[in-house]
């Protein structure tokens, strides 16, 4: 491999070896790619949704003469509630999965029981719709009923109870189910990368197998949580078919959870608008794209803030 | 004299402990009364059926609560905490299964009716009302899912290595940033790019098997980059470091030691990748559209694909609803064993490859 | 090693299996000549609601002509229309015709400038207003108590508005939940289009395919629509009449007396409704008469239409637009997707002119 150059008096250096040159470009390369396709889709984005803006709001039959921002705003607001509801379900509830799957399940369990929880990713979001709406809905419904009568002083119970179940809290529930899967896998392996020795270090100080969790696994376990959970937002914010399927939306801008008035999220109106739209109305729809677009962004930005990715316990800093 | 030691002195390693039966114990005692409890409710007609998801979940609830109550009396605060998260981890389990052997009962319950050899073996082409299968909407899913990996899983694995192994600096922190935003990428705006991609190459209104996979591989690269950048972070570096010292070339440390390494992460992130987007309904519909006839040819006209098949199937019952239906169910059915087939191969796949370890 | 040999195992007999498995038992018998010389692909695309309908023909026309594939996509009217202007497809499947400025702009990339378009109402669907109450299949309402019940305003079972139409039937006090399409829809857009015409004191909004007021269920599609008022009780709402099965329907109050829908009722309202004026003679464009006082006349009513160049660029395209369009229009065809979608056939009168609009095609 090495070359006569090597032997030319110069500061001591790594050997730049063609296969590492040829390695490290293709990384690269793949990079760029990303960065390229992601730069497309959204010159793409904001091409297509200039009519939208620059179109007179009353020749746009979706419209019905509103102004875009009037008709995007319950559709943001849809979006981000239903997501932050769903992660609320799901963050803790794929934590303590990931736990009992890495920690407390007998080890030969535990494999079966990752695969276990797996498969829900195997289910195609349209079976998920169905389910919600056909299953899930008339289950929850009478609890719904019971919700708003009893607790119907608080904003978030308020009533009337929607008859068939079909609300935003059970769109959520779906969403948390949807999601759970890919939020509990990947915390799940980044648990059993937990040093041994951290952990049994904790144990042969007298901890019992909480503290050990709390002080070794959690700590170095954060930034896949993080991780995890921006994967998990994406998909949630996302979600196309199943939120159609499953919710009644009649754009209300609510924090109440049973009843049937409910704002729709922006891939749901999409999919339910797109078919029979024509002309400028498909711009107007692709502009609502470009706002979920911004909100990824921002929420990602925001995370970003939060969190320093680059945590002490990676094992390549 | 040990008959005394054991009454006046207790055993050092138990004593102050709850018994190691009691947890089990009280675990069927709260169980055996929230059931009783709740076929009261049901013979006073409060509920009209017996709830049997309510019944489980009171019994965990009282258990927990009388395990901590006890033990933090026995054993004190720090044990007591233990139990109590145990207790807590567990159920977090048992929720997660609740929706799970739903839809399982719900898909096999219905599927099973048409999942038969004719399923299997025919098109929907000139099929009215019973019969038909999905066959050209199997070969539809697998084709473009396949080419969606064959896109995806290279340019992510190469983008996590890149990030992991040479990125320093901003393009690196950009790359980060954007994948996550890429991860928020509607399903269905991401068929609309496809679509506008490839109209703009082969004219307007054209719906291409090749097209599903673009779309596909768009919502997929961030999920392969994300998912198999946290596992390659997860190596030690003992481990390259150890490699570097034998003198062993970086890009060969890459492939030799730290894919093996994390092997298992990775395929379980692909894995997740392919099941996140082979059951996609939207970006297909809007990109490759919908067909009844065979198609193998990706770049030649509308390919069906099993999620559009589900879905038209549900949306368009015609007269004779039930054999729409059924088909609908048989084919979810289909998607869920295709996606725990790819599962399992992936495992055995992480197995043979993987370095063998300690744990 | 061992485990290598397994895999290409694996996939010698994985690809095996697709190579043998090569096409469908059903598509194998493809080509054997059966008197019929056409041959080729068309495609179009459009309305959902017609998918159930389009599938039947496509059979049928298929079983005549073995070598021809007709793609027929359910993308929704929009897409289909849009499609076909832009020449990507070779007809279209709307649920409301062109409008005048759309024709007046003559911007169809596969037809022949100047020509214009052929459209023939070929799906003709009863709307059904379908409920789910305990005991009771019929109920009999006017527009007025229809449009109220949607808008919101009527909000009991009970309520003096519905209890006055029905005196023969206990009504029980339990609350309306009114189901409507979560989608952009034709089926929303007909609707919408009839309250409005029959009950415009109380049905203030402008018809469109979008559900105009807040309040409500939503539910998507007209599967979503009846399994969310099949699921439900006290439930209602509206979808097309063949997929109204057992649950409860409304006969509608036209001048005097109460219609149930039924294939016969639809027809008529489309024979004494006028053609939309200023149109081509093949364009036979529909303007339904909602407020029709006419005995024997169900007024809801879905017209989708199926549209064509009135002159291809392409004498293939032209070839088998011509001979699917008159398949379409024909008897056995009609009869076919009756049967199986439950659309009102056409009648006489409008076949004639169908007839002579298809005849045109070149």
């Amino acid at each position: 491999m090495s070359s006569s150059a090597a032997s030319t008096a110069r500061p001591v250096r790594a050997k730049q070896r063609p296969g590492d040159r040829v390695f490290s470009g293709g990384a690269l390369a793949a990079g760029s790619l990303i960065l390229a396709v992601l730069a497309a889709v959204a010159a793409f984005l904001v091409l297509q949704s200039i009519p939208a803006f620059t179109t007179p709001a009353d020749e746009v039959a979706i419209l019905a003469g509103e102004t875009f921002w009037t008709y995007v705003w319950p559709l943001v607001f849809g979006t981000l509630w239903s997501a932050a509801l769903a992660l609320l379900m799901a963050v803790p509830l794929a934590i303590g999965i990931a736990l009992f799957i890495s920690h407390y399940a007998p080890r030969r369990l535990a494999q079966g029981l990752g695969y276990i929880i797996d498969l829900l990713a195997a289910v195609p979001s349209i079976v998920f719709g169905l389910w919600g709406g056909n299953v899930l809905a008339p289950a929850v419904q009478p609890f719904y009923t019971w919700a708003t009568e009893n607790f119907g002083w608080i904003p978030f119970f308020a009533g009337p109870a929607s008859g068939t179940g079909r609300t935003i809290l059970t769109a959520s529930i779906v969403l948390a189910v949807m999601v759970l899967p890919i939020i509990t896998a990947l915390t799940r392996e980044v648990f059993l990368q937990t040093p041994v020795l951290h952990e049994e270090a904790a144990l042969a100080l007298g901890s019992t197998r909480w503290e050990m969790i709390r002080m070794t696994v959690l700590p170095f376990g954060r930034p896949g949580i993080i991780s995890a959970s921006m994967l998990g937002l994406g998909r949630a914010l996302g979600e196309t078919i199943a939120v159609a399927t499953v919710l009644s939306s009649t754009g209300a801008v609510t924090f109440a959870l049973f009843t049937s008035d409910n704002p729709s999220t922006i891939a749901a109106n999409i999919a339910l608008s797109f078919p029979e739209a024509y002309g400028v109305n498909v711009d107007v729809l692709i502009a609502t794209g470009l706002i979920l677009f911004a909100i990824t962004l921002v929420v990602n930005s925001i995370a970003r803030y939060i969190v320093s990715r680059r945590s002490a316990f990676s094992g390549a800093n | 004299m040990t008959q005394a030691s054991s009454t006046s002195i207790q055993n050092a390693y138990s004593s102050g402990r709850l018994g190691s039966s009691v947890p089990a114990l009280l675990l069927l005692t709260t169980m055996a009364v929230s059931a009783v409890l709740f076929l009261f409710l049901q013979l006073a007609g409060t509920t009209e059926r017996y709830n049997i998801v309510g019944a489980v979940l009171l019994g965990i609830v009282l258990y927990g609560v009388i395990l901590y109550i006890a033990s933090r009396l026995v054993e004190g605060s720090r044990r007591a905490m233990d139990r109590l998260v145990t207790t807590l981890v567990a159920t977090a389990f048992v929720i997660a299964l609740l929706p799970l052997i739903s839809v399982m009962f719900t898909v096999l319950a219905n599927g099973s009716a048409r999942f038969d050899l004719q399923f299997f073996t025919y098109s929907m082409r000139n099929i009215v009302g019973v019969g038909g299968g999905a066959l050209h909407a199997i070969v539809g899913t697998v084709l473009m899912t396949l080419v969606a990996s064959l896109i995806s899983v290279p340019i992510g694995l190469m983008t996590s290595i890149y990030l992991v192994e040479y990125g320093r600096g901003p393009l690196a922190r950009a790359i980060t940033f954007f994948v996550d935003v890429m991860t928020g990428i509607p399903s269905i705006v991401a068929g609309l790019f496809a679509y506008a991609l490839f109209a703009i190459i082969f004219g307007p209104g054209v719906r291409l098997g090749i097209a599903g996979a673009v779309a596909l591989s768009v919502l997929m690269i961030p999920v392969v980059v994300r998912s198999s950048e946290e596992m390659l972070r997860l190596v030690p570096n003992e481990l390259r470091e150890a490699a570097y010292a034998l003198g062993v070339p970086r890009w060969l440390t890459i492939l030799k030691v730290v894919l093996p390494t994390s092997i298992a992460g990775i395929t379980t992130g692909v894995m997740l990748a392919v099941a996140r987007v082979i059951g996609e309904t939207a970006p297909l519909l809007v990109a490759a559209g919908f067909t009844s006839n065979m198609n193998y040819d990706l770049f030649d006209g509308r390919m069906q694909s099993l999620p559009v098949f589900v879905y038209s199937s549900y949306v368009s019952q015609g007269t004779d609803a039930q054999a729409s239906l059924d088909r609908a169910w048989a084919g979810a059915l289909t998607l869920i064993l295709i996606v725990m087939l790819l599962n399992l191969l992936a495992r055995l796949i992480a197995r043979y490859f993987a370095p063998k370890l300690g744990r | 090693m061992k485990f290598e040999r397994c895999a290409r195992g694996a996939i010698v007999a994985v690809a095996g299996a697709l190579l043998l498995s090569s096409c469908a038992v059903n598509e194998r018998d493809l080509g054997d000549g059966s008197g019929s010389d056409l041959s080729g692909t068309i495609v179009g695309s459009g309305s959902s609601a017609q998918q159930a309908a389009q599938e039947v023909w496509v059979a049928g026309f298929q079983s005549d002509n073995p070598d021809v594939t007709v793609e027929y996509d359910p993308a929704g009217s929009g897409a289909g229309r849009d499609t076909f202007t832009a020449g990507g497809s070779g007809f279209a499947g709307t649920d409301r015709a062109f409008d005048d400025e759309e024709v007046a702009a003559d911007e169809f990339a596969s037809c022949v400038p100047g020509r214009g378009i052929i459209e023939l109402p070929t799906f003709i669907s009863p709307i059904a207003v379908i409920f789910n109450l305990d005991g009771i299949e019929s109920l009999n309402l006017d527009a007025a108590t229809i449009a109220g019940i949607f808008k919101g305003t009527i909000t009991q079972w009970d309520d003096e508005a519905i209890a006055a139409q029905n005196e023969r039937t206990d009504l029980p006090s339990t609350p309306i939940t009114a189901v409507h399409r979560a989608d952009d829809s034709g089926t929303t857009e007909n609707f919408t289009d009839y309250l409005h015409a029959a009950a415009p004191q109380i049905w203030d909004a402008e018809p469109g395919g979008e559900w105009p007021y807040e309040g409500g269920e939503a539910a998507p599609q007209t599967s979503g629509v009846v399994d969310a008022v099949r699921n439900g009780t006290g439930t209602v709402g509206y979808a097309d009449a063949s997929r109204a099965g057992d649950l409860g329907v409304v006969s509608v109050k036209v001048g005097g007396e109460y219609v149930p829908y039924s294939s016969e009722a639809a027809a008529a309202i489309v024979d004494v409704s006028p053609f939309v004026e200023g149109r081509t003679k093949g364009d036979l464009a529909i303007e339904i008469d909602r407020a029709s006082a006419e005995a024997g006349v169900y007024p809801i009513v879905l017209i989708s239409y199926l549209v064509g160049c009135q002159e291809y660029r392409s004498t293939e395209q032209a070839e088998l637009a011509k001979a699917y369009f008159g398949y379409v229009i024909s008897d056995e065809a009609q009869a076919a997707a009756e049967e199986a979608a439950g659309i009102a056939p056409i009648s006489l009168t409008l076949y004639e002119r169908a007839a002579v609009a298809v005849e045109s095609i070149r």
